[in-house]
């Protein structure tokens, strides 16, 4: 990263700090704090261990809904691209799901997957279950993956596909050796959308069900009037979505890289 | 010369929202064994619709194409197509764009031994771990040229192969497909809107009238090579052409 884009970023933190404590000025944990005060409740929450058991819960949970989607959403995708009657057939149902948000989806996921209240010697416990918010997280990044690969396929060029037909090349050769690579760009690129739009559901996903994630933290936070440490849950969640597109795009950049596709 | 390809009453019509569009008109044409033939018209003129037919990427409406006897009704790597801007994939090196139609069976160091003959052939030597975007719009088409050229075809089709290069790759490349062909004997034919293009390159020039498209006249072009667009003979050659266009100069 060249010096003057690093100093420009700085400059730009520093200045959103300023307008955050002059703006809070006065308030106190149980009001909109500002920085100084969540700054100490980040710490405090670190030095109490919760706060890395709470990013480990979280990303845990996206990892799981985000490689299911990756791992559902790519091959339908491709397939949906490649045939015009199952993309004729899903299209309408895909473009009508997409707009939900995965929000509206929470009390069916904490029904079908969430936690359940049991009663073990007439104490009530309450079990809790990582499924709803993987389902949720599921959802959220399903619907890009699955729309970037559809459109990723279709837009081949039809050069590249007459020009394997054209040396015999049909089949899985043809998947593998160039429909695959050819759409690779666009996929990289709807991977990277969806992986935003996942990590952004985390606070929606963890709001009922669970006992850990920044999600959770958020809600428990609220129900105990600490909003310092509300301000250090979304401090983190930005910190470590900012680390997940840089570290996606990075994993974009090598990718096309090495099959020679660099865009810059 | 025995006749390659033969193409017989051949009509192709596009079905599209605003009705049928009329491409080829009754299209007759035998295309000779080892010969450089251009097809030349205006642009949008049903041209590259001949060549897909022939290649088998699209069929007549009505009409047939045979090939050695044989029917026309698939893409074979018997006659390789080489596109407009190059339909080399981006996502090989060079080396394994010139092997992709040898197949994956084929042991490596026969594969080897094919691909760098035809890297010599085209002069790429040093060139086979690069990707196509480290290299030249010429480079690219040599890539394109050794990549139909490694899986022996008999025919290969030129459609504007030369339209995205600039002027002096252009002349660079002209040269080469002649030296190539005439190395290799191969039956060309080559789709074209630049007439000195055609006339410079083939052994008989096409000329297709505007669509509904049909072949209007088949001139032979039996000046000697290498041909220069500054003699007599070329610029009458040039002048008939044009007039049959319907273009004035």
């Amino acid at each position: 990263m060249q010096i003057r884009t690093l100093l420009l970023g700085l400059t730009g933190v520093a200045i959103t700090l300023l307008a955050w404590h002059l703006c809070t000025l006065g308030n106190d944990i149980t009001e909109i704090p500002g920085p100084w005060l969540s700054f100490v409740g980040l710490w405090e929450l670190a030095r109490a261990g919760v706060l890395w058991q709470n990013i480990v819960a979280s990303i845990f949970r996206v990892a799981w809904g985000f490689c299911l989607a990756a791992g559902v959403g790519i091959p339908v995708g491709v397939a949906l691209g490649w045939w015009l009657g199952p993309r004729e057939a899903a299209n309408p149902v895909v473009q009508m799901m997409r707009p939900i948000s995965p929000i509206a989806w929470l009390p069916f996921a904490t029904t079908m997957f969430g936690g359940k209240i049991v009663m073990v010697s007439n104490r009530t416990l309450f079990e809790s279950s990582d499924l709803a918010a993987i389902f949720l997280i599921f959802l959220a990044s399903f619907f890009p993956i699955i729309t970037a690969t559809t459109s990723a396929v279709r837009s081949i060029d039809t050069k590249y596909l007459r020009s394997a037909l054209n040396f015999g090349v049909t089949g899985m050769q043809m998947f593998r050796r160039v429909v695959l690579p050819a759409a690779l760009p666009q996929i990289l690129t709807g991977l990277r959308l969806a992986l935003g739009v996942a990590w952004v559901v985390i606070v929606a996903a963890e709001m009922l069900g669970v006992q850990h994630g920044l999600g959770f933290q958020v809600n428990d936070s609220r129900n105990n009037l600490r909003f310092d440490y509300i301000a250090a849950a979304m401090m983190v969640i930005g910190l470590t979505g900012l680390l997940l597109d840089s570290m996606m795009s990075h994993l974009e950049a090598a990718a096309l890289a090495r099959r020679g596709m660099s865009r810059r | 010369m025995t006749t390659k390809i033969r193409i017989d009453h051949v009509y192709k019509t596009f079905s599209t929202k605003k009705g049928d569009v009329h491409v080829l008109d009754d299209v007759s044409l035998d295309v000779r064994q080892g010969e450089f033939l251009a097809i030349v018209g205006p642009s949008g003129c049903g041209k590259s619709t001949v060549l897909n037919c022939m290649a088998g990427f699209e069929h007549p409406t009505r009409g047939s194409i045979t090939i050695d006897g044989q029917k026309v009704d698939r893409p074979s790597p018997k006659r390789v197509f080489v596109f407009q801007e190059t339909g080399i994939f981006p996502w090989f090196s060079v080396w394994d764009n010139i092997g992709f139609g040898l197949g994956s069976e084929m042991p490596f160091d026969k594969k080897h031994e094919i691909v760098m003959k035809y890297i010599r052939l085209v002069g790429l030597q040093g060139f086979e771990k690069s990707y196509p975007s480290e290299l030249s719009g010429g480079m690219k088409q040599r890539v394109e040229f050794a990549r139909a050229l490694a899986v022996e075809p008999d025919v290969l089709y030129l459609d504007e192969p030369f339209g995205a290069l600039d002027a002096f790759t252009r002349i660079e490349m002209r040269r080469e497909i002649v030296r190539i062909w005439q190395e290799t004997k191969k039956t060309i034919i080559l789709v074209t809107h630049d007439v000195e293009e055609a006339l410079e390159l083939s052994d008989r020039v096409a000329v297709m009238t505007k669509r509904p498209a049909t072949i209007h006249s088949i001139l032979p072009n039996a000046m000697p090579r290498p041909r220069s667009s500054d003699l007599p003979e070329f610029r009458a050659m040039k002048h008939q052409i044009f007039k049959i266009l319907g273009v004035e100069i």
